[in-house]
């Protein structure tokens, strides 16, 4: 007979063994510049909104300051409040 | 005492004396009531990431000072009042901030660290597999 073929109800979940990790932590920043808008970058996406922690990987406490610094490079016209394009 | 600074941003419609004159004033109204300037970086005419009083650019001027608490209320009453500034920030500064401030007058890095640390590392793992 034809070979017996798995099927799935739901596809199966591909295991992603990278662990996340803080990147702040691992680097030992404990300043995040609201002046480097290029760094910032890596925590918005491309309509500007903060990219959550469960992404990103920050840890709590430097997640609240880069939240902090996005803001502050919004008021201060290095990103933008709202946008489509950004990346 | 407690370490601050202020970015402002003034109108793109003035001549290069006339930004150094408002600046002036203020480095001025600053030292008079009793404030240290530690330093202070102009970047020039910028983009703005969005137009703010119907206009696209301006001129970025940074200040780091150490000053008593009140001298805020003032400078920022000041800076409200005056027409050329188009936005301005001040943010008080940890021990952290005055740490990294100090570095990057310093040149310790022209690109931050970690974006450097970042891109180091994938290519090492690349070349590593390539082997």
């Amino acid at each position: 007979m034809a070979k017996e073929q798995i099927q799935y109800v739901t596809a199966p979940k591909v295991e992603d063994n990278r662990k996340k990790y803080c990147r702040f932590r691992k680097n030992g920043i404990k300043y995040i510049d609201y002046k480097d808008a290029n760094f910032l970058l890596k925590f918005i996406n491309d309509q500007g909104k903060v990219l959550p922690r469960r992404l990103t990987g920050t840890s709590l406490k430097f997640q609240r300051k880069v939240a902090q610094a996005v803001k502050r490079a919004r008021h201060i016209g290095l990103l933008p409040y709202v946008t489509d394009s950004l990346k | 005492m407690q370490q601050y600074e202020t970015v402002v941003i003034l109108t793109p419609l003035l001549s290069e004396e006339a930004v150094k004159e408002a600046i002036a004033k203020f480095t001025k109204l600053l030292k008079d009531s009793g404030a240290e300037i530690i330093q202070e970086d102009n970047w020039g005419l910028k983009k703005l990431a969005y137009p703010i009083q119907k206009k696209t650019t301006g001129y970025y001027h940074l200040t780091e000072f150490k000053a008593p608490g009140d001298v805020i209320n003032k400078l920022e009453l000041e800076l409200k009042r005056d027409e050329r500034i188009m936005r301005f920030l001040t943010v008080s500064l940890d021990k952290h901030a005055t740490v990294y401030n100090e570095r990057k007058r310093g040149g310790a890095f022209n690109k931050k660290k970690p974006v450097v640390q970042e891109t180091a590392e994938p290519v090492k793992a690349v070349k590593e597999a390539a082997e």
